[in-house]
């Protein structure tokens, strides 16, 4: 398998702040790479390095087998970018952005048009050709992002929060949509803060935290390998603390079982889990969950519970 | 490391972030190899906008160097009769054509730009493309000029119904409306470069283009000036604008208008360059 992207060591600075500190990954043609992380861990940073918006101030980054920025034009020309801000042309009317943007890419008149009737149909927008944006919904409008990065048949498409403040219904649209793509052969990389985004469409993906690749894998990998299979979440009573809860439910806590505390629930993971559930001396009025383990518990547990702003 | 990567500078600041790290290349390569053709599908795009409104904005940038036409050619120029021989309202209509050119290429690429820039992030969507951002730039100030171009046509068109063009040279002040179009949409992107917020162009206005609008002898002959502003309105590259067009109304042209047009290309030229690094400084941190 080719690959489409690689970056080693790449790093941004911003003065003496660092958003991306050192990064190295690769994405092979055809796949669905994510970048999970939360706010502030440089996924839109990287994003924008690999769509040529922002300098790299050290290491390395090969787009389809170019140095980014050096060549800027010619990997512009090849990929397709769906940014997280929406920036449709508000002076345009909805077939006109495509238009417009396909003039952007120099694609010939005619080609342009047939192009975007066949975008505008297959993201269910045809009947809206003539709409300005401001009259369409939320939805639409990211449907018409993705359209529109889609203009220049490109090879790679870089998504930077593709459903961030859409409703349910509208964000598995795009993600049906996605995979159709996926399985034309267009090569993903997107980043989400969303685990049920990531679970939905990654093949692979990284976990960023603070400029830094925390893991790397598929998501069922990681979950099998970082949360086991089931998870047991016990909520603490007030003035109860990690030790005495422990105490108060009674239970042997079989060896292998990792025990995390965060401000309200205690959460065990453990590849065991029936019988650390025997060993819990039911108290009644205790809140005692016991689930699958998700993404979500292989994202808390390496970027933690505190709340990022 | 690649080329464009080099033309961060050291030790400026970025505004947001603090002062810049140094950065191990610090060659600098000419922001003029960055531009192409494609400049004019930017200008395009601004065309294409623009035929939406055109009316408005016609008769926005017709209305205000007309009514100074009428207010001052007729009030005042009964008082004044006649300058150099012509009369007043005659004398007026070559300068107001530039200043015509002038504010509609002002307002575009300070008000106009600085929205596509930030509010509306269309900069931000054309750089997704092989555009570059000096492309963008360039489009943006041939729109400004050819805004600049259309106001300064109008004008004419107006002034010829009313018989104020007195020689066929005056058609010529259509290219000259271009070519004041261009440096004031290139002055005007520097500005934006540095802008923070809307409020910041009313600076730019009070202090700079009212000072051009009055003092580049639209109104009276720079020479009533004091000797030291006669210097200062030298300065004033509307002044040269103003000469020229005035000897293009009249027909009486001399190769003293030569010096005029160069120092408006020269002056232009600078600007242009400067406007370019400026908005690739701000916008590529």
């Amino acid at each position: 398998m080719s690959t489409v992207l690689s970056a080693s060591e790449l790093t941004k600075r911003f003065g003496s702040f660092t958003a991306v500190d050192g990064i190295s990954f690769k994405v092979d043609k055809g796949e669905c790479f994510g970048f999970l992380g939360p706010n502030g861990a440089g996924k839109t940073t990287t994003m924008r390095m690999i769509t040529n918006h922002l300098p790299v101030t050290e290491g390395s980054l090969s787009v389809l087998g170019m140095q980014v920025m050096a060549n800027a034009r010619k990997v512009k020309a090849r990929i397709g970018v769906v940014p997280q801000e929406n920036n449709l042309d508000t002076d345009l009317k909805v077939l006109d952005n495509l238009l417009i943007y396909s003039r952007y890419h120099g694609i010939p008149k005619k080609e342009a048009r047939h192009r975007a009737m066949e975008l505008l149909e297959f993201f269910q927008l045809a009947d809206h050709a003539k709409s300005p944006i401001p009259q369409l919904s939320g939805g639409m409008q990211r449907r018409l992002l993705i359209a529109r990065a889609l203009i220049n048949e490109p090879e790679l498409l870089i998504l930077d929060e593709p459903t961030t403040g859409l409703d349910p219904q509208a964000r598995h649209v795009i993600w049906q949509k996605l995979r159709q793509l996926q399985s034309q052969g267009v090569t993903l990389i997107l980043t989400t803060h969303y685990m049920d985004e990531a679970q939905q469409l990654c093949d692979r993906l990284v976990i960023l935290d603070h400029g830094h690749i925390l893991i790397e894998g598929s998501p069922s990998d990681l979950i099998r390998k970082h949360a086991g299979s089931e998870v047991i979440e016990i909520r603490l009573r007030e003035d109860e603390d990690k030790e005495s809860c422990l105490d108060a439910i009674g239970g042997v806590i079989p060896e292998g079982t990792e025990v995390e505390c965060s401000a309200d629930t205690l959460y065990l993971y453990s590849s065991d889990v029936s019988s650390v559930l025997a060993n819990l001396t039911a108290e009644s009025d205790r809140t005692v969950l016991h689930r699958k383990a998700t993404l979500e518990d292989v994202f808390l547990r390496f970027t933690g519970r505190d709340l990022r702003e | 490391m690649s080329g464009r990567v080099t033309e961060i500078e050291i030790g400026k600041e970025t505004g947001h972030y603090g002062p810049r790290q140094p950065v191990m290349t610090p060659k600098r390569e000419s922001v003029l190899l960055n531009l192409s053709w494609r400049a004019f599908t930017v200008w395009y795009r601004d065309i294409k906008v623009w035929t939406k409104f055109y009316k408005a904005s016609i008769l926005g940038n017709l209305g205000e160097p007309l009514l100074y036409l009428l207010a001052m050619g007729w009030g005042l120029g009964r008082m004044v009769g006649t300058v150099d021989g012509i009369p007043y309202i005659e004398f007026l209509a070559p300068g107001l054509i530039c200043s015509a050119s002038m504010y509609a290429a002002t307002f575009e690429c300070t008000f106009g730009s600085f929205t596509r820039m930030t509010r509306q992030n269309t900069f931000d969507a054309i750089l997704a493309t092989p555009v570059s951002l000096e492309d963008i730039v360039a489009g943006e100030i041939l729109w400004g000029a050819t805004k600049g171009f259309l106001s300064g046509t109008a004008m004419l068109l107006v002034m010829s119904l009313f018989g104020l063009v007195k020689s066929y040279w005056a058609v010529l002040t259509l290219g000259l409306a271009f070519l004041i179009g261009l440096l004031f949409a290139s002055l005007s992107m520097i500005v934006t470069a540095r802008a923070a917020a809307y409020d910041f162009f009313s600076y730019y206005f009070t202090l700079a283009i009212a000072p051009m609008f009055l003092f580049s002898g639209i109104f009276f002959p720079v020479t009533n000036l004091p000797d030291w502003a006669q210097t200062f309105a030298w300065f004033l590259p509307l002044t040269h604008g103003v000469n020229i067009s005035r000897a293009l109304f009249s027909g009486d042209l001399s190769l003293k208008l030569l010096v005029d047009l160069m120092w408006l290309v020269v002056f232009f030229s600078v600007l242009f360059v400067i406007a370019l690094r400026g908005i690739r400084k701000r916008m590529v941190l």
